[in-house]
């Protein structure tokens, strides 16, 4: 089954083309991975996806709900993390937490979040302001609040930036064992090729609000003839061709 | 049972504000400081005016002018409360650059403007009731001595103050953070064509159509219909004031209403949710 389909989906504002005409599936359990340099149109592209943006034509359909029509349900069982997009400063973690246990609907909220604590290591931040934690700690945060709702299908925008590789680590880590337990559908934007290499069954190569290659990691590594997914986005960054398929 | 999703999701975004309010005393004093403010220096300036007033029928007319006066400006506190309340509470999501996290949760248009109308009120509340506490301690002003009218007085203002908010938040969606200015100036600037201390029939008449398009210059005709001229007319409930000023709340409401949604899909379409903070 697939957990989002995009058709066609375009986005332009007066004259410029941020997306253009893009068509993707992301099969239900998979993490694709949007890669692209800035401006390829990959924010422009979730942020569609998440009904912030209503997109010029095309359509999206997540877990089967056509989102033009019926976001919210949808977005009751999705969740998106971003380091780009804070979490009010002054209420302590737990309160962060409350909120969007209230929000997304969590029943027993209070026992979901001491579960959440025990998995993310919290229980030591519980208490203190958001805005007074360290950036791992916050990512930490982040991400329980993104998983709060058992989320079928997660947005994440670069969700280790800025973290040493420790904790960036630790993240990857986590991620993948809530989709191993989970089910759950990743859509994953990232300037980390390690990570995309790691975390991800499929890539799509974005350049210029167009997909200019797909596969997943293995399969771009061979047609570009490349050790790593950092030098095949060069090579499409930079314009260079993949190697004829024999 | 459990709780209606709807009001679960509007419950968590005045949680929202209540934990913030609970973390920062300086916002809780701000809330009070301004309606206190106000009413010391009126109550002064109206005891003032009403101890000049000298001896016989003058000294009626003071004291109604004394009402008049402190009974203005608490009320008027109701609507400017009401509305930068309801503006400043949506601007704290975007000074917290919250508002992608809250736009991409379940959370509907309507319950999020249903939110801030509920955190309108507990900061009106908070804000009015040392303001009236202080009226009855230093000038021995009741400002609910006009009976159970003034209630439909203040209903009337809380519910223009929303209004006027909801086209705040609106020109916040289209303009950002750019507009937040308008949160604490616009209904004051339409403080003298409110009729706040003065009939509508002082201003000049270019001016009377404007005011009369407002639901508080109606208000404020009641109320001191209510209050009385110290003439022995206290007490007369003007129906057909109170009537205009619920009628054009109803037209108010209604346009900021489309407003609001308009301008709110106009950010969707134009992007304007992803960069508002700025």
């Amino acid at each position: 089954m697939d957990a989002i389909v995009v058709s066609r989906l375009t986005k332009r504002y007066s004259a410029t083309l941020a997306v253009n005409d893009i068509s993707f599936t992301v099969r239900a359990g998979m993490t694709l991975g949007l890669l692209g340099g800035n401006g390829a149109g990959k924010t422009t592209t979730i942020a569609m996806l998440l009904g912030l943006l209503i997109p010029s034509s095309g359509s999206i359909r997540i877990l089967g709900h056509d989102m033009a029509r019926d976001r919210f349900a949808a977005l009751a069982r999705m969740n998106f993390s971003s380091p780009y997009i804070a979490l009010p400063s002054r209420l302590s973690v737990v309160e962060n937490l409350r909120v969007y246990a209230h929000l997304y609907d969590v029943p027993r909220m209070e026992h979901r979040i001491r579960e959440l604590a025990d998995e993310l290591d919290l229980h030591a931040l519980l208490d203190r302001p958001a805005g007074e934690l360290s950036a791992g700690q916050k990512t930490r945060v982040a991400l329980a609040k993104s998983l709060i709702n058992r989320p079928d299908v997660l947005l994440l925008d670069e969700p280790t930036a800025s973290l040493d590789p420790d904790t960036g680590d630790m993240v990857r880590g986590w991620l993948e064992r809530y989709r191993a337990a989970t089910g759950c559908t990743f859509l994953l934007a990232s300037h980390n090729m390690a990570e995309v290499e790691r975390m991800c069954s499929n890539v799509l190569m974005l350049k210029s609000g167009v997909i200019v290659d797909r596969g997943t990691p293995a399969e771009l590594l061979d047609r570009y003839q490349r050790d790593g997914l950092e030098e095949v986005f060069l090579d499409i960054a930079r314009g260079r061709q993949a190697e004829p398929v024999s | 049972m459990r709780t209606p999703p709807a009001l679960r999701r509007i419950w968590g975004m005045v949680y929202r504000h209540l934990a913030l309010f609970r973390r920062s005393w300086p916002r809780i004093l701000e809330l009070a400081y301004w309606p206190t403010f106000q009413m010391l220096i009126w109550g002064f300036t109206a005891s003032f005016f009403a101890n000049r007033a000298g001896t016989g029928g003058a000294v009626a007319i003071g004291a109604a002018t004394f009402g008049i006066l402190l009974s203005g400006v608490l009320l008027w506190e109701v609507a400017l409360r009401t509305q930068m309340g309801m503006a400043v509470s949506f601007l704290e999501e975007i000074w917290s650059r919250n508002l992608g996290h809250v736009f991409v949760s379940p959370l509907r248009p309507w319950e999020l403007v249903a939110a801030l109308i509920g955190v309108s009120m507990i900061r009106m509340l908070c804000g009015m009731a040392p303001a009236v506490l202080l009226a009855w301690v230093l000038y021995a002003f009741d400002v609910f001595a006009p009976g159970p009218v003034i209630v439909l007085f203040v209903i009337n203002l809380i519910v223009m103050g929303w209004s006027v908010s909801l086209g705040v938040v609106s020109l916040i969606l289209r303009h950002g953070a750019g507009a937040e200015a308008l949160a604490w100036t616009i209904l004051f600037g339409l403080t003298p064509f409110s009729a706040v201390f003065y009939p509508v029939a002082v201003l000049p008449v270019y001016l009377q159509p404007i005011a009369l398009a407002l639901p508080s210059s109606h208000v404020f005709e009641g109320m001191r219909t209510a209050i009385g001229q110290g003439d022995h007319t206290e007490g007369l409930i003007a129906w057909g004031q109170l009537a205009w000023a619920g009628g054009l709340n109803v037209v108010w409401l209604a346009a900021a209403c489309l407003l609001f949604v308009h301008e709110f899909s106009a950010a969707r379409k134009s992007g304007a949710l992803l960069n508002i903070g700025e």
